[in-house]
């Protein structure tokens, strides 16, 4: 017994090292670079000819940078929901996804900063938001509650870490010399004493605990910065419910996509099973059932009455110049995911992973329909102004930048599953005995 | 025409000060020869200027010095206003034809940026069946100016002569403000303002919000610097039709430049109101209904209005 154990453990690391890239794992990080190097391109051209390159005007002014942050906001969510919630929820099957749920938290806060950042007219004057910041701007709550998410995802990723990190530095001559050197600077300290076994287990059960009303705040306080204001379709105290049931929505799916991708490059189909994508593809269900009721009381009531106010937004978003992308972003992000994963069938990997897709594809286009159309409705009629303040498509530097920074989010979590493993080795041999003994 | 007044202005002041330096100086060929810089001698032209108890007098041009500019502002006490003052504009919507001249002064005087207006002026109609009538806007200058709260580094402030402005050297350009604005007032500088490099050059004064700079917001700053020097703003002067009042609501007193009205009496018996009042933002710029119109509702300068409407 005392055998057989020692080699499944043995055999549990072999597969679960980091690996080092094929060819395509090459490719695929040549081509995200790619992306992120036209992205700089073009935030160069904004930089030195100012916001004048993006088609944002008086009107719009703000477009799908906006919209980018509040996405990556949004799929940040998801390390507090798989990690923290489940973990304090007890529910073991999750286990091999928390790392993967993590690494995306991280790498979407990491971007949802810096996209803020490119949105700023005058981004040399950053540091006034902590020389000169006014409290009462909710602006000043979502870059406090931003920078506190980030620092508890990143202990929440680094603490699990350590055990892991004392098998990576038994293996030095699989992993090399530069990476053998971040593991030791990083976990060499860990020596897994009972004493520090406790502390680790502490320190993870108070960020669990602190983590959750983080993350709520975070995408709350991300929907205030519509909802505080008087415009028709933002103007909602249902706002903060709305957007947190779709962040969670969006992490789940992407969660969904990512453990398929990860599975598939790193052949784990031991480890993330058809089963994980059975159940994560129900909770793909249940957020998406809930974000669509948020939907219909977002849009229904309002439609209702019909406001005059409220009534050209309104009919631009269901029957106008909006409605072919709007009902897109309900029917992909909402209802064929729905659909597909209600199904035994529809929650094996490659159809979930599909359904994933949807999710997150559709939950981007839904973020640019909160911004966007919003803002071509003022309270004033748009009059005398040039042709070019009353409609709103991003130019090239727009989109090349917010392409980057959806590629630089890839790379990230790319980089940080080559770095560490992807699935907590560590809990899956205790796992592992467990379920032997 | 505004320049030739000012220079006017500038050389009859530049006399009244000679003059007064002179007053009980000793005696030489020229009593204003004491108060002329060491070394400069009378160059025999003479002016003729108005003395300040009424008299014309005769000056040597040599003597005439400029007035200094009034000291520039700080910023801090920019941000703080005139104390006692609390600033009130007054439209009347019966005396608007959309001639504009409201908006060419704003642009020329702000260096605003083509296509881009502080003052802006709309067709409206209230229904269907409502007659339409022209509404200028300008900053309506809120009591609770939700601009002033979402703005994250105090960039845009509430002054306690009831004006909001914008410091440019502050703004880190979120546009937020923007978003927050349900009046549509402000205004983007996108990319660098269409200004020469000499007034790009100066420090920026949020009283004349000049010059504006690349990546922060404008708007209507109800002429502060016009104000501190007692005058009125440039939209107010400029309006052919006295369109626009504006004056003080603790000594209650509004003026067009050749009329001047009791404020509250000319709200109470014509009816002010504000815009979005149910908004709760409480501005400082009332409108007095387009009734018994002194014009009717036709194009203006807007000779293609039904194309752009």
């Amino acid at each position: 017994m005392e055998n057989s154990n020692a080699l499944a453990s043995e055999k549990i690391i072999q597969d679960l090292l980091p690996q080092k890239f094929g060819t395509k794992g090459k490719v695929f990080v040549g081509v995200l670079l790619a992306f992120c190097l036209v992205g700089l391109f073009a935030y160069y051209r904004q930089l030195r000819y100012g916001l004048v390159v993006t088609a944002m005007r008086d009107y719009v002014s703000w477009g799908i940078y906006i919209s980018n942050f509040v996405f990556f906001v949004a799929i940040s969510l998801v390390g507090s929901l798989i990690t923290a919630v489940f973990r304090l929820a007890n529910v073991e099957w999750s286990k091999p996804l928390t790392r993967i749920a993590e690494i995306i938290a991280v790498a979407a806060i990491i971007f949802a900063s810096l996209i803020i950042i490119v949105d700023m007219g005058s981004p040399e004057r950053f540091y006034f938001l902590f020389l000169y910041g006014r409290i009462q701007s909710p602006i000043m709550w979502d870059v406090i509650v931003i920078t506190t998410y980030f620092f508890i995802s990143i202990l929440l990723l680094y603490y699990p870490l350590l055990p892991d990190l004392k098998i990576l530095l038994r293996f030095k001559e699989k992993s090399g010399k530069g990476l053998n050197k971040l593991y030791k600077f990083l976990g060499s300290y860990w020596k897994e004493t009972p004493h520090q076994i406790k502390l680790g287990d502490k320190a993870i059960n108070i960020l669990c605990i602190t983590i959750i009303p983080v993350a709520f705040s975070i995408h709350t306080v991300t929907s205030w910065l519509f909802a505080t204001t008087y415009r028709p379709g933002w103007d909602s105290t249902n706002f903060g419910a709305y957007f947190i049931s779709g962040a969670f929505l969006v992490g789940a799916g992407s969660v969904v996509v990512a453990m398929y991708i990860f599975r598939k490059a790193y052949s784990l189909e031991q480890y993330i099973t058809p089963k994980h994508f059975e159940k994560m593809g129900r909770i793909v269900v249940l957020l998406a059932l809930l974000y669509l009721y948020f939907n219909i009381n977002e849009y229904l009531v309002p439609a209702f009455k019909m406001k005059k106010s409220e009534e050209a937004h309104l009919n631009g978003l269901f029957a106008g110049d909006y409605a072919p992308l709007f009902w897109f972003a309900i029917l992909t992000g909402m209802i064929i995911p729905i659909i597909i994963l209600l199904f035994k069938k529809g929650r094996r990997p490659v159809p979930a992973f599909i359904a994933g897709i949807m999710v997150v594809v559709g939950a981007w286009f839904k973020r640019y329909l909160i911004v966007t159309p919003t803002m071509l409705h003022p309270f004033m009629p748009m009059y005398n102004v040039p042709e070019s303040y009353h409609h709103y498509f991003p130019s090239w530097e727009e989109w090349a930048i917010a392409i980057g920074s959806l590629a630089g989010t890839m790379l990230v979590i790319t980089i940080l599953g080559r770095i560490f493993p992807i699935i907590p080795i560590q809990e899956t041999i205790n796992e592992q005995h467990e379920t032997v003994a | 025409m505004t320049q030739d007044n000012n220079s006017r202005r500038e050389f009859l002041l530049a006399g009244l000060f000679a003059a007064g330096a002179a007053v009980g100086c000793s005696p030489k060929k020229d009593v204003f020869e004491a108060g002329a810089e060491p070394g400069v001698q009378a160059s025999g032209k003479k002016v003729k200027l108005l003395s300040v108890d009424g008299k014309v007098i005769e000056v040597d041009e040599a003597f005439l010095k400029p007035v200094p500019e009034l000291p520039p502002v700080t910023n801090s006490e920019a941000r703080l206003g005139i104390a006692g003052k609390k600033f009130v504009m007054v439209i009347d919507l019966s005396r608007c034809k959309n001639l504009r001249k409201c908006q060419e002064a704003c642009d020329t005087m702000h260096h605003v940026n083509p296509g881009q207006h502080w003052v802006k002026v709309y067709p409206m109609q209230d229904a269907d069946h409502t007659s339409p009538y022209w509404e200028p806007t300008t900053c309506m200058h809120c009591d609770e100016p939700p601009c002033v709260k979402v703005c994250p580094v105090d960039a845009t402030f509430k002054r306690q002569d009831g004006i909001v402005l914008i410091d440019s050297d502050r703004c880190i350009g979120c546009r937020f403000c923007m978003a927050a604005c349900p009046y549509s007032t402000r205004v983007f500088n996108w990319a660098a303002p269409d200004i020469s490099a000499e007034l790009a050059k100066l420090p920026y004064s949020c009283e004349t919000s000049v010059p504006q700079k690349k990546g922060t917001v404008g708007k209507c700053d109800f002429c502060a610097d016009m104000s501190r020097k007692g005058e009125l703003p440039h939209c107010v002067s400029a309006c052919p039709n006295g369109t626009f009042f504006f004056g003080d609501m603790n000594e209650d007193t509004v003026s067009n430049g050749s009329e001047t009205f009791r404020f509250s009496d000319l709200i109470r018996d014509k009816a002010g109101y504000r815009l979005m009042e149910d908004l709760g933002t409480k501005p400082s710029v009332y409108y007095l209904p387009p009734v018994s119109r002194n014009f009717p509702f036709e194009p203006g300068v807007d000779s293609d209005l039904k194309n752009k409407l």
